[in-house]
């Protein structure tokens, strides 16, 4: 005769019971809180938004973000100080573990650290990453670097409030729009020069869409003629391989960060032509970078520099052009490899 | 508005004075109301936009076109600079050579001018390392043209690339560096540290082969060279003009970029050493005493690293540039506007600092070789009008003079230690005697061109630098030296400057006059 044994509870069991249990107690909860919004719902105005009569417009209070973004905050003695132990410790520690830089020409700027009359100065880098601002807030040299402010795109960094913060607190980044620069953005940039802030703007106005630059925008030029502070070109290379715009995550290499000499406007200049100069001082930079100094003039005096924003041509050959062209820089560089003997055990 | 050179009446009140010793230094306290202390003129400005400076300068040269216009394609350019031996210490970086050179090569590719040589003219000195190169022309100079061949340091024993161009009316041969030589321009960039360097020296001595130079390197030129500072007196320029003449002639166009350098001679925490004793503050004392007591603690080779890695603040006070022997008028004046302290009349003891840097030992040793031509060479000659000290009187130096040399930079010196002193000191003798043997000897000859080693006459021409001061001097005594080594080069050993004092009075008297030249910073004494 067969003997029934005691049904075993199975896993599945238990996990409906727990079910059971939590959808019991959300009916409880639920219950309780029915009532409050219940009442909440009927009562209206004042617990509620008062509706808009009709034909009444109301006026929209600015928002407080984007290019509206207060990052004056920044700039106190409190967040300075935390600014400087960012940069120093996991910032610089950042760039170090990710890009590996080598940064060159900063000689050409001696005369301008020793010249007292000179307070503020634009930096002015071309722009492949969201990597070249700690990059360059690690890169550019003591005098400028403690009072280095970066214009950062007011509708990417400053579109939330703490990303905001953390941006304007991190980097010092103040918003900037993109295309137009308004009154207020610019006001407040030349305030900032005029009180011998620094300045990191990048003339391209965004990051490279498709990994060779994009032309020049006036915007340095034009701080610059309003208010005299000279124009440094900066070349970054090799940070577009490691975080490109699209790329999901960074993958480690080497970069470059070289520092050309300064420009004035001269005298009768206008914005346009004088941002073609930076974008072509910035241009010889990179040529430099890949080649070297005397080549790299000769083809500029010949008219003969590799473009940053690449070829003419669209589609698959400019971007088997922009391979190419990575390999005459910094990211292309291999290292050599360690001599590996035959293991003889 | 720095303050001009100053000459201290010493009594009683006077603090001790600073004396150089080598990588040391102390304090001695000078007889009062016979002795007298020559101060330096303070750094004067320098140009404020450098850069701007060299453009202007190039654009705008002294009785030559501007460069611009006298590039063009498909020339030969080559480019000279002076040598480590100027300035010291070494400046901080960037280097003035690199800018100049830097601004020249801006100039030649917008010409299209492709065919450039740099070349460093060292004349007879040592090689320069690759990071001396770096330090004085800077990373982008050097990465672009040594890697091709096109930076390289004259070799003055190299047959195939030297040539004759010519004699001057006294026979004097002048040969220099071929390629130089066959240029369709050489630029010339040189610093004007004292004005004995420059004109047509620069060419004439730094890009010449030892068959020209020995032409003015001799006894005969520096005996009569009153002195060298003063090139309308000085017969070493004399031989240099000639040769200028020749290659004038014969030679490639010449564009002459000179230019001269404040003596700000000292970064801080070593700022004290320049300034005037009484002046110095607590501070200033305190780095004194801690530097003495650790320098007095730390091991020499130490020590010279220490004091080889300053990099003086010294920087561009003016820049001129065209046709040389007009360039070199400006430069010296310019010099002369640093350096020039009125001194009335001559003294019976002139006492001197020997300091851890000459010419010639940049990161090396300071052999006693060098000590005496750092004394007897330059300080003595360290004038204008007459010498600081009256004929027949006692130069006292101070300084540890060890018997050590530098094994790959001064080979020959070491031989000549040790063969051609133990014979004898006198300029004219040991040049007669040895001075062939050692420039015609294989094994130097070799070091000088593949190794980083002086040419193996370099020794006798430090000997011949002192000859004028040796001739003059009635007596030089070396405080603190090794005695045996000083006995060695013919000076009399003392412990302390009173000592020194004591033994001068055999020669000039129980109440001699005493001079000190408190340098560095480097000063020219315009004795009346």
């Amino acid at each position: 005769m067969a003997r029934d044994y005691p049904k075993q509870k199975t896993r599945s069991d238990m996990s409906r019971r727990v079910l059971q249990r939590a959808a019991g107690l959300a009916e409880g909860l639920e219950g309780l809180a029915a009532k409050p919004v219940k009442m909440w719902r009927t009562k209206g105005f004042p617990y509620r938004a008062p509706s808009v009569p009709r034909g009444v417009e109301v006026p929209t209070k600015e928002s407080t973000l984007g290019a509206n973004f207060d990052t004056d905050f920044a700039r106190g003695p409190g967040s300075r100080f935390v600014r400087r132990l960012l940069v120093a410790g996991p910032v610089n520690a950042m760039v170090q573990f990710l890009a590996r830089p080598t940064v060159e020409g900063v000689d050409r700027l001696t005369d301008l650290a020793n010249n007292e009359s000179i307070g503020g100065v634009i930096f002015a880098p071309n722009h492949h990453s969201h990597l070249d601002t700690p990059l360059m807030v690690t890169a550019v040299p003591k005098p400028w670097r403690d009072r280095l402010v970066v214009a950062a795109a007011a509708d990417y960094f400053f579109d939330k409030r703490v990303k905001g913060t953390l941006a304007a607190l991190a980097l010092n980044a103040i918003p900037i729009d993109r295309e137009t620069t308004s009154r207020k953005s610019s006001d407040e940039l030349r305030h900032l020069l005029a009180r011998d802030w620094s300045l990191v703007i990048y003339p391209e106005g965004g990051r490279s869409p498709d990994g060779w630059g994009q032309e020049f925008k006036a915007g340095a030029a034009y701080l610059s003629a309003k208010t005299g502070a000279p124009v440094v070109p900066v070349f970054i290379d090799g940070t577009g391989a490691i975080f490109g715009k699209g790329m999901k995550r960074p993958k480690r290499g080497h970069t470059r960060v070289v520092f050309g000499a300064p420009l004035f406007p001269d005298d009768g200049e206008n914005t346009r032509r004088f941002s073609d100069r930076i974008e072509r001082a910035v241009t010889l930079l990179g040529d430099e970078s890949s080649t070297d100094f005397w080549t790299a003039r000769r083809r500029a005096a010949q008219g003969s520099s590799t473009p940053l924003t690449g070829p003419d041509y669209t589609g698959w050959r400019r971007q088997w052009a922009l391979y190419e062209h990575r390999k005459t820089g910094v990211a292309g560089q291999r290292r050599r490899q360690k001599r590996r003997w035959p293991n003889l055990d | 508005m720095p303050r001009p050179g100053f000459v201290l009446e010493v009594d009683r009140s006077t603090p001790p004075i600073l004396f150089w010793r080598g990588e040391n230094f102390t304090l001695e306290k000078l007889p009062a109301d016979r002795s007298r202390v020559i101060y330096a003129p303070e750094p004067h400005r320098v140009i404020d936009d450098i850069d701007g400076a060299i453009r202007h300068s190039l654009l705008n040269p002294i009785d030559m076109d501007p460069l611009p216009t006298l590039l063009f394609p498909g020339m030969k350019l080559s480019i000279a600079f002076d040598d480590i031996s100027l300035p010291l210490p070494k400046m901080t970086r960037p280097d003035i050579r690199q800018r100049i050179i830097e601004a020249v090569l801006d100039m030649a590719a917008e010409a299209g001018v492709d065919d450039v040589h740099i070349i460093a003219a060292l004349a007879l000195h040592r090689r320069m390392t690759e990071d001396e190169l770096r330090h004085q022309l800077g990373d982008r100079i050097y990465d672009a043209f040594a890697p091709r061949g096109m930076l390289y340091q004259h070799d003055a024993e190299d047959p195939d690339n030297l040539v004759l161009l010519g004699e001057t009316p006294h026979g004097e041969e002048v040969e220099i560096n071929k390629r130089a030589a066959e240029s369709d321009l050489l630029v010339y960039v040189n610093i004007n540290l004292v004005a004995m360097d420059g004109g047509w020296k620069s060419t004439a001595t730094g890009l010449a082969s030892y068959r020209s130079l020995r032409h003015h390197h001799n006894t005969h030129t520096m005996q009569n060279s009153r002195s060298f500072m003063d090139a309308h007196k000085s017969e070493l320029h004399k031989s240099n003009w000639r040769m200028g003449e020749v290659m004038r002639k014969h030679g490639p166009k010449i564009f002459q970029i000179e230019t001269t350098v404040n003596n700000d001679t000292f970064p801080k925490p070593f700022d004290f050493l320049a300034k005037r004793e009484w002046e110095w503050n607590g501070r200033d004392r305190a780095k004194f005493i801690a530097a003495q007591a650790g320098l007095n603690r730390t091991p020499s080779r130490m020590a010279r690293n220490i004091f080889h890695g300053i990099e003086a603040p010294h920087n561009m006070t003016s820049i001129q540039c065209g046709e040389v022997e007009a360039v070199h008028k400006v430069t010296t004046e310019n010099v002369w506007k640093q350096q020039l302290v009125e001194v009335q009349g001559q003294t019976d003891i002139l006492t001197m600092g020997i300091p851890f840097i000459c010419p010639y030992n940049v990161n090396s040793i300071m052999n006693p070789i060098l000590v005496m031509c750092t004394g007897l060479g330059y300080f003595f000659n360290l004038y204008r009008g007459k010498p600081l000290v009256r004929e027949g009187g006692v130069v006292i130096m101070t300084h540890p003079t060890p018997n050590e040399f530098h094994p790959v930079h001064h080979p020959s010196y070491i031989d000549f230690f040790e063969q051609v002193l133990t014979e004898t000191t006198v300029p004219s003798e040991l040049e007669a005697r040895f001075e062939k043997q050692f420039a015609e000897d294989d094994w130097y000859r070799h070091l000088y061109r593949t190794s980083y080693a002086y040419h193996g006459v370099h020794p006798f021409y430090m000997w011949y630098w002192g000859s004028h001061g040796l001739q003059h001097c009635g007596r030089v005594i070396i405080v603190g030296g090794d005695a045996p080594t000083v006995r060695r080069l013919g000076f009399t050993p003392a412990s302390t400057l009173n000592d020194a004092l004591e033994i001068a009075s055999d020669v000039v008297g129980r109440n001699p006059t005493i001079t000190h030249l408190h340098t560095p910073p480097i000063m020219v004494a315009d004795v009346k």
